[in-house]
């Protein structure tokens, strides 16, 4: 019924107009063509003039209302070192053309307004005039010079690769790389284990759905110290070479607070190189001082004490239609002092050290510890597939006994390449959590295949050297992003 | 001469030639069939093409109100739309309709087709060529009538394909309108990539072979059937834009078609054209080598200047339109031609600047970037004669003059967006996102339909002896005016603020999420526009039959010579001889004559602008 009158009031609506237009017709006929042409044109040259005050108006005006939700002003500068060069030339684009906006637009509604037909009125005959035309044509092209070649020694700079030269790692002058894979839908974020700070190899081919997602090929062994990351951790002030791999289909690594977007291509990787300038912690204090980070970050729960500012985290999306899911590829995205950055990064376990090829003491342990915290359950669920498929990736790569025994000493000779706190290796095993990633729910760790290792270790090969490094940067992972 | 009154010269010009009386209209329209559907008259394929696209713009603005209502109230229920879109809107146990998100981008995938294909070059292009090039050049039809007829059969024929995508149990096809494999070419990666996306390629081949024979014809005909003394310096603009845009099509059409046929082999032979390295659903695909980005050349080397061939044609009615109605001669006619030329020629080299993000070397991008912004020089010389023509003028105001007006604010706001944009380094934040949406709707969506919506008020009375009613017309055109603004301004903002495009909702992202206002203002601003788009319509049908009734051949007092024609001229146009032309179209105001026709012979020693 509602329904019915609102589409009976609309015609309605249409009927009114369709008649107001009828009548002002018959009144053109009664007062003489030329006096209503003369009428008409007053009115919409005044209503062309009161239109571009308005809107001139209205754009200024907006342009305030949300110039604080706008990226590269107010509390939105860039939290990278080359978002800040793109927002400035950005500014000067915009001041640019705003300039010409403005002037372009007072002049077509002004010349409208004053030349409106009139009677008596002759128009000039002003066929061209050559002097002019070479203005207008001269000063957009050296502006568009200014913009093409500051445009462009930003672009470059934003884009360069890391130098031949630069080394993998975390020490000054080095750079940290980071593979990130798109999926439908979601991003697997893979990080060089600290052994070697190289991402190992990966092949299609070898991906596993709830297993080995990224298809890391486990006989190179830069893969057996990578791990895999629910949320994407960055060391401030360092560099950060993202590769991007598209699974799937296309999607793209955006990261709006960082000005970093780069399609994610089946068959190719991409890169974009950036450094993190603000913490996440630095980003809320500078969005602390501005009042509508200063509401309740949920005034839904009175429980939820927390400022919007104090919940801020950056965010990672995907930027390039991939299907049904595309709006949903969110990651958290933490950037941390770098002292900060190793704590956790050396408290990742590698997924190959935890479900490919475990020792089998540490399982032990470990399911004890667990079984301490309450967390048996879990990981009970989980045992089984995992393993078995696991298994046959790394055949004869190690033995369960020469793994455990170099394990045993391992913990206090420390031969990782980077500092590390010391831990237990029962909770280094449990932390083995980090190959949830491309879970859907997007709980943490599984602990896959925990309770099963034990036996299927024993067929394993001898590789117990890497096992060695890979433990020996063990630490508790307990906070970070579960 | 000249000063003897000139509706008197041309009826003796007329009378002189009666003789060779042959118009040859009879033979080809006998019955209604002839006459109304398989018409061979360039003037009823003209209103054809107007009528079909107006039928497409209807659908595709229809299904932008319901991806907008999706966006700006994504807590209101759509169960009041159940009985129209069916399984698409998903009710929950209290009642509450939801869009399924599949569907959603299917709207918005649509939407995008429709109106970049249909509506705007179809719709705009299709009409306007197909009216104006044979009465403006002088000329009795196309040089190839049943080509003529044939391209908007095919375009008919690809419509139908496309509307019966829209019906399919899996949806129509739903990966955006640029159909980017492997989302396009992989039937497990989406639903509407299967049979919706097969009919989606297939329509849009045979739509191509409409565009490539009108445009075989228009070119063809603009050449070589021109009356006698229009040379090309005495075209009107819209010839030259409508030439222009013919060659366009016809140069990177035919890469859209070699583009879309490697992805049905892709699709079903077995190929891997733009396949590599795929896990999906579960399993690897065990076809290699192949590269996405091979699509997105070829897409782009069609796409871009199908941006132009979109927008060309609209500078040309404007230009025409604004003359006339300025009374005054267009500013600087040539340096209008050259902007174009210029304009189509970079349209072809710029085509990478819509993949900066796309995984192309970043150093070719250097050269993209650079041809991109010299496009900003040609634009800015068309903005200022526009301008210019405006100074000095006696402006008539009508709702033909006010569009084209429009037309100027709209090209300049949405031109000047394209400066950030076709800056490889403002792209990066900006690429895909609403910055994007509210640049191209702006300058390509909205400028191209007041050009249009200028065109068809302007020519009107020449395509169906009547005239529309201007006071909807102006309610029409200032609604329209200002509520595209609110639609699309406020998306600058968001776009800005790093809010991507193309999604169903932002609920999931704290960065993107606080905008729901806005959004709700968009949509509530969408609606209002929707509706008077309609009473347009209303108009427009209701004017064809009802409307004031054209009695002289040349209402506004243009020079053009589709106005010399009789007020219902048969096929053929011109009853007696085809007119002669002896100056170019702008003479107005020339010599304190307020206009003088191109048949008007020049007087002795008098200097013709279009002369060399």
């Amino acid at each position: 019924m509602g329904g019915l009158l609102i589409i009976l009031s609309i015609i309605l609506i249409f009927v009114v107009l369709v008649q107001i237009g009828r009548i002002n017709e018959i009144a053109v006929g009664l007062r003489g063509k030329e006096q209503a042409q003369r009428q008409a044109n007053n009115r919409n040259a005044v209503m062309g003039l009161v239109f571009m005050v308005a809107f001139l108006i209205f754009v200024i005006v907006s342009f305030f209302a949300f110039k604080d939700r706008m990226l590269g002003f107010g509390p939105h500068e860039s939290a990278s070192h080359h978002g800040g060069l793109i927002d400035g030339i950005f500014l000067t684009t915009l001041i640019i053309t705003g300039i010409v906006f403005f002037i372009t637009h007072i002049l077509l509604f002004w010349y409208s307004y004053k030349y409106r037909g009139q009677k008596g009125r002759v128009a000039k005959y002003i066929p061209h005039d050559n002097r002019l035309e070479l203005i207008w044509m001269v000063v957009p092209a050296i502006v568009m010079t200014f913009l093409v070649i500051g445009g462009l020694s930003v672009w470059n700079e934003s884009m360069a690769d890391v130098p031949d030269d630069m080394k993998h790692g975390l020490n000054e002058g080095e750079f940290l790389e980071i593979e990130a894979t798109g999926f439908q839908f979601g991003w697997l974020l893979r990080y060089p284990g600290a052994t070697d700070f190289k991402l190992g190899t990966r092949d299609f081919r070898n991906i596993k759905a709830g297993y080995n997602e990224t298809g890391q090929v486990w006989t190179d062994e830069k893969n057996h110290d990578d791990f895999l990351a629910d949320t994407l951790y960055l060391p401030k002030d360092h560099k950060i070479r993202i590769r991007i791999i598209g699974r799937d289909v296309l999607h793209n690594f955006y990261l709006p607070h960082f000005r970093v977007k780069m399609d994610a291509v089946p068959g190719m990787p991409t890169y974009f190189v950036f450094t993190p300038t603000k913490t996440t912690e630095e980003y809320r204090e500078s969005l602390s001082g501005y009042p509508e980070w200063q509401a309740m970050a949920d005034p839904s729960d009175p429980e939820n004490k927390f400022k919007k500012w104090e919940t801020f985290e950056y965010e990672l999306a995907c930027a390039e239609l991939c299907g049904d899911g595309h709006f949903s590829m969110q990651k958290i995205v933490r950037v941390v002092e770098m002292d900060e950055f190793k704590k956790w990064y050396n408290s990742k376990k590698s997924f190959y050290s935890t479900e490919v090829n475990p020792p089998k003491e540490t399982e032990v342990l470990s399911r004890e510890t667990s079984l301490e915290e309450g967390h048996g359950g879990e990981e009970g669920t989980h045992t089984g597939e995992g393993h078995g498929e696991g298994s046959h990736n790394v055949e004869g790569h190690s033995t369960e006994e020469s793994h455990s025994g170099d394990h045993t000493n391992g913990t206090h000779t420390s031969g990782g390449t980077t500092t590390h706190t010391e831990g237990t290796h029962t909770e280094e095993t449990h932390s083995g959590g980090t190959h949830n990633a491309g879970k859907a729910d997007g709980k943490e760790g599984t602990n896959a295949g925990k309770a099963t290792t034990t036996e299927e270790g024993e067929n394993k090969g001898k590789k117990g050297k890497i096992i060695k490094k890979i433990f020996n940067k063990g630490k508790k992972e307990k906070t970070g992003d579960h | 001469m000249a000063n003897v009154d000139i509706h008197a010269h041309e009826e003796v010009h007329a009378h002189d030639h009666h003789e060779d009386h042959d118009h040859h209209g009879d033979k080809y329209q006998s019955n209604f069939i002839t006459t109304y559907i398989f018409s061979q008259d360039h003037k009823m394929i003209a209103k054809q093409f107007l009528i079909t696209g107006i039928f497409w713009a209807f659908i595709g603005a229809a299904m932008s109100i319901v991806f907008r209502l999706q966006l700006g109230f994504p807590e209101e229920s759509m169960a009041w739309l159940k009985p129209i879109l069916g399984k698409w809107i998903v009710l929950n146990d209290a009642g509450m309709g939801t869009l399924d998100p599949e569907f959603y981008y299917a709207l918005v995938t649509m939407h995008g087709t429709i109106l970049v294909f249909f509506v705007l070059t179809a719709g705009l292009s299709g009409t306007f060529s197909n009216l104006l090039i044979p009465l403006q050049i002088g000329a009795r039809d196309m040089a190839s009538p049943f080509l003529n007829m044939l391209s908007y059969w095919f375009f008919f024929l690809a419509g139908a394909i496309m509307f019966s995508s829209l019906f399919l149990s899996t949806g129509p096809f739903a990966g955006g309108w640029t159909a980017y494999p492997p989302l396009s070419a992989l039937p497990q990666a989406m639903s509407g990539s299967g049979a919706g996306m097969t009919l989606f390629g297939v329509s849009l081949i045979f739509f191509v072979v409409s565009v490539l024979l009108g445009g075989m014809n228009y070119i063809t005909t603009v050449l070589n059937l021109r009356t006698k003394g229009m040379t090309m310096w005495r075209m009107p603009l819209t010839i030259w834009a409508f030439l222009v845009t013919a060659i366009l099509g016809l140069l990177s059409f035919p890469v859209l078609v070699s583009g879309i046929l490697l992805l049905i082999f892709d699709r079903s032979m077995g190929t891997s054209f733009y396949l590599s390295e795929i896990f999906i659903q579960g399993s690897a695909l065990d076809r290699v080598g192949g590269s996405p980005i091979l699509f997105q050349h070829l897409f782009w080397f069609l796409g871009h200047p199908e941006v132009y061939i979109i927008i060309v044609p609209a500078f040309g009615l404007v230009s025409e339109v604004m003359s006339v109605h300025a009374r005054k001669p267009i500013f600087g006619y040539k340096a209008m031609v050259y902007s174009i030329l210029a304009i189509a020629f970079l349209s072809f080299i710029v085509w990478a600047h819509h993949m900066f993000m796309a995984g192309v070397n970043p150093f070719i991008s250097n050269i993209f970037v650079l041809f991109t912004l010299i496009i900003a020089v040609p634009s800015a010389v068309k903005v200022f004669n526009w301008i210019g023509t405006l100074y000095g003028a006696n402006i008539r105001f009508n709702t033909a003059m006010l569009f084209s007006i429009g037309f100027v604010s709209m090209f300049i706001s949405g031109g000047l967006t394209g400066i950030f944009l076709g800056n490889s380094a403002i792209d990066i934040p900006l690429h895909d996102t609403y910055f994007v949406v509210a640049h191209f709707h702006i300058v390509m969506g909205i400028a191209a339909f007041f050009g249009m919506f200028c065109g068809i008020y302007h020519w009107f009375p020449l395509m169906f002896a009547r005239y529309m009613n201007e006071t909807l017309g102006k309610i029409h055109f200032w609604g329209t005016l200002i509520g595209a603004y609110a639609i699309f301004w406020p998306m600058h903002y968001i776009g800005m603020a790093g809010v991507p495009r193309r999604y169903y909702t932002f609920a999931n992202f704290e960065a993107f999420n606080t905008f729901a206002p806005i959004n709700m203002f968009i949509s509530t601003a969408a609606i209002i526009v929707f509706g008077l788009q309609i009473l347009f319509i209303i108009n427009f049908f209701y004017s064809i039959f009802k409307g004031k009734v054209r009695t002289e051949k040349n209402p506004y007092g243009a020079n053009t010579l589709e106005w010399t024609a009789p007020v219902h001229a048969g096929h053929g146009n011109w009853p007696g001889a085809i007119p002669h032309v002896h100056r170019w179209a702008y003479d107005y105001g020339k010599d304190g004559i307020e206009f003088i026709p191109q048949t008007v012979p020049l007087k002795e020693g008098e200097k013709d602008m279009g002369a060399h």
